[in-house]
C-alpha cells in the first residue's frame, strides 16, 4: 500500500482543466491498476476470446482450422435438440426464481418478528448458502434413491407415496427435483435481502397503518410490499443470474441422463467443453448467454440503480 | 439486526412463531443432518435397502479410511482446495484493498466508470465465461494448474471485496483522517491506525466471503483442472455419482469436512452478508 503514499492527501478539487484531470489520473493508477489488470485478464479479455472463437473452427484437440464465421451458430440453430433446451431454460429460470421469492417473502416475514430462538433459525437457514452446491445436491440426489434413499423412505413413511419413487430416473421429476434443489439453495440469499428490506420500513409507518384500522391482509399488500420494491427487485434480478448461470445441481442430478432432454443452454455448454470436446460451439452458445446476462445486468443498472448515492 | 429491527406486533403467541422457526430451521438443515449421519455408516448399511435412519452401528472410522477411497486422490483434493482459496484470497485482499481505498477516498475522472465495472464485473460468473477461460489458459499455458484457478477465483470474487469494502472505507469520516494529519501523522501511519480499525469488519467480511466463495468454486475447475489431482473437493466429489456402488459414506465425510468449516465462516459474518452482495441496492 506504500505506492503513491507521496501524493498530496486529498485530491478533490473543484479546480478543472485537463492538466489536472490527468494529474489525477495518473495518481490514481497504482491504486486501481492491480483491479484493472485482473479483471481485464480474467474477465474482458476471455470474453473477448471466446467470441473470437465462436467464429472459428477448433478441433477437439483445440487446434484452430481458421475461420468459419457464422456456422457454429448456426449449428447451434440446426441441433435437434435446441428447442426443448431452450424450454427447459426458460422453465428452469422462472420457476426457480418465482418459487424461491413467494417462499422467501414468507420467510422473511417470520424472520423479521421477534421470538425465543430467532438467532438460531437464522443461522439455521444460511447453512444451504455458505455449503458448496454440488455437495448440497448430492445429498438430495442419494436420498432420492429408489433403494436405498432416506428421503424416500420418509415419504413413504409419513404416507405422501405408496411406494419409493424412481425420482432422479426419469427426465422429467429428475428436472423438477434439481428445480427444488435450486429453490433449496437459493432461499437464504433471498430471504436475506427482503429482511433487509423489511428493516428498512420504519416502525411508525406500520404503527400509523394500524391505527387507521388496516388489518394485517391491507397492511401487507398496500404498506409493506410496496416499500419492498427495491429489495424485490436486487433479489428477482440477481437470482435470475444466479440460477440461469446454475451447473452443479443439474449436472448432478440429471447428469445421467443421457441426451440433452433435461439440459439448460448453461449445462449444455459444459458437455459441449467436456463430452463433445468442441469448444467453437461451446463458444457460440456461450456467447449467446453471455449476452443475455448482460440484458439482465442492464435491466439491473436501469431499475436497481445500485449508483445513485455517487 | 437484534432489537431494533425487532417487531414486537402480532397477534399470535410468540411460542408459535417458535414453532414455525423450528419448522424452518429442520427444513435448512435436514440435508446436512443426513449428510451428517450418514457419513457414521458403514457401505453395507448406506445401501441397505430399505435404508435405515440411523447407523446400526456408527463408524466414525469412515473419517480415517476415507483418504484412501479409490475414487478420487483426497488428500491432493483437500490440498487443493485449501492452496487455491486461500491463494485467490490473499490476492483478492491485495487487489482489492487498494483500489477500495483510493475510490471512496478520492475523486478522480474515471471514477464511476471504474465503479460500474466493479459492478458488472460482480455480477458475471465463471460459469458463462468458461469456455473462454479454458482456451486463454491453453494457449497461455497454465491449463491445469493451480496458478489458473487462483486468477479465475480472485478476479470473479475481486468485485464483492470492493465494494464491501469501499462502502466501508466511505463510511470513516473524512475529518478523523483529518485531525490525524493535523496532529503529524502520515498518510501510512492514518491508514494503519486510524482508518484501518474502523473497517476492520469489512476487511473481515470480504475475506470470509471470498474464501468460502472460492471454496466451493465448481464451474470454472470442472472445465480447467483436468488433472483428478490438481481437482478440488466440489469437483473430486462427482466422480462418486453414478458408479454403480457409491460409496455415499465416504461422499458424506468429505462433504462434512468441505462443509463445517465454511458455515462457521458465514455465521461469523451473517449480520453483514446482504450488505455487499446487493451493493447498496436495498437500502
Amino acid at each position: 500500500m506504500s505506492i503513491g503514499k507521496t501524493r498530496p492527501p486529498k485530491s478533490r478539487s473543484r479546480r478543472t482543466g485537463s492538466g489536472r484531470a490527468g494529474r489525477e489520473l495518473l495518481s490514481a493508477l497504482p491504486w486501481l491498476a492491480p483491479t484493472l489488470v485482473l479483471i481485464f485478464a480474467i474477465v474482458l479479455f476471455p470474453a473477448g476470446y471466446m467470441v473470437w472463437t465462436s467464429t472459428r473452427d477448433v478441433s477437439e484437440f483445440g487446434v484452430d482450422r481458421g475461420p468459419v464465421g457464422s456456422e457454429n451458430y448456426q449449428r447451434l440453430l440446426e441441433f435437434d435438440a435446441i428447442p426443448r433446451v431452450l424450454v427447459n431454460t426458460v422453465v428452469w429460470v422462472v420457476g426457480v426464481v418465482l418459487v424461491t421469492i413467494l417462499i422467501s417473502l414468507a420467510l422473511a416475514q417470520l424472520l423479521d418478528k421477534a421470538f425465543p430462538g430467532r438467532r438460531l433459525v437464522r443461522l439455521a437457514v444460511i447453512v444451504p448458502w455458505a455449503s458448496s452446491v454440488v455437495m448440497t445436491s448430492v445429498v438430495f440426489y442419494y436420498g432420492l434413491d429408489p433403494f436405498y434413499g432416506i428421503l424416500n423412505r420418509a415419504l413413504v413413511d409419513v404416507g405422501i407415496l405408496d411406494q419409493p419413487y424412481g425420482f432422479t430416473k426419469n427426465t422429467v421429476s429428475a428436472f423438477l427435483v434439481a428445480m427444488g434443489i435450486a429453490v433449496f439453495v437459493s432461499l437464504p440469499f433471498t430471504t436475506y435481502t427482503l429482511l433487509a428490506g423489511l428493516q428498512t420500513i420504519p416502525e411508525d409507518t406500520l404503527e400509523a397503518a394500524q391505527v387507521d384500522g388496516a388489518g394485517p391482509a391491507r397492511t401487507y399488500l398496500e404498506i409493506i410490499l410496496p416499500s419492498l420494491r427495491p429489495a424485490l427487485a436486487v433479489a428477482t434480478i440477481i437470482n435470475i443470474i444466479n440460477v440461469f448461470n446454475s451447473l452443479p445441481i443439474l449436472r448432478t442430478i440429471t447428469g445421467s441422463i443421457p441426451g440433452y432432454n433435461a439440459d439448460t443452454t448453461t449445462t449444455m455448454i459444459f458437455k459441449f467443453i467436456q463430452a463433445e470436446r468442441q469448444v467453437d460451439t461451446a463458444s457460440a452458445l456461450s456467447v449467446v448467454n453471455f449476452v443475455l446476462v448482460l440484458v439482465i445486468i442492464l435491466i439491473y443498472l436501469r431499475v436497481v440503480r445500485p449508483m445513485r448515492e455517487d | 439486526m437484534a432489537a431494533a429491527g425487532s417487531r414486537a406486533r402480532g397477534r399470535g403467541p410468540r411460542w408459535l412463531l417458535s414453532l414455525a422457526g423450528l419448522a424452518v430451521a429442520v427444513f435448512f438443515l435436514a440435508p446436512y443432518l443426513i449428510m451428517l449421519v450418514g457419513s457414521f455408516k458403514s457401505r453395507a448399511d448406506i445401501l441397505g435397502v430399505p435404508p435405515t435412519y440411523l447407523p446400526e452401528a456408527w463408524h466414525p472410522g469412515n473419517y480415517a479410511s476415507m483418504w484412501d477411497t479409490p475414487e478420487t486422490p483426497l488428500p491432493y483434493n483437500m490440498v487443493s482446495t485449501v492452496v487455491i482459496s486461500v491463494a485467490a484470497t490473499l490476492l483478492v485482499l491485495c487487489v482489492a484493498m487498494p483500489a477500495a481505498y483510493y475510490s471512496a477516498r478520492n475523486r478522480f475522472p474515471g471514477r464511476l466508470a471504474f465503479l460500474l465495472l466493479v459492478l458488472v464485473t460482480q455480477m458475471l460468473q465463471p460459469t458463462v465465461l468458461a469456455a473462454g477461460l479454458f482456451r486463454e489458459f491453453l494457449a497461455i499455458g497454465i491449463n491445469d494448474t493451480w496458478l489458473a484457478m487462483i486468477l479465475v477465483n480472485a478476479a470473479f470474487n475481486l468485485s464483492f471485496a470492493i465494494w464491501i469494502m469501499h462502502s466501508f472505507f466511505a463510511g470513516v469520516p473524512k475529518e478523523i483522517d483529518e485531525a490525524a494529519t493535523l496532529d503529524g501523522a502520515s498518510r501510512l501511519q492514518t491508514l494503519r491506525q486510524v482508518t484501518l480499525p474502523l473497517v476492520w469488519p469489512g476487511i473481515v467480511t470480504a475475506i470470509i466471503f471470498t474464501f468460502v466463495a472460492c471454496w466451493n468454486e465448481f464451474a470454472a475447475s470442472l472445465v480447467i483442472l483436468t488433472t483428478a489431482e490438481n481437482q478440488p473437493l466440489s469437483v473430486a466429489l462427482t466422480k462418486f455419482v453414478g458408479q454403480y456402488q457409491t460409496s455415499w459414506q465416504y461422499v458424506f465425510g468429505i462433504s462434512v469436512v468441505g462443509i463445517v468449516p465454511v458455515v462457521i465462516l458465514f455465521a461469523l459474518i451473517e449480520r453483514r452478508l446482504v450488505a455487499g452482495l446487493t451493493a447498496g441496492g436495498v437500502k
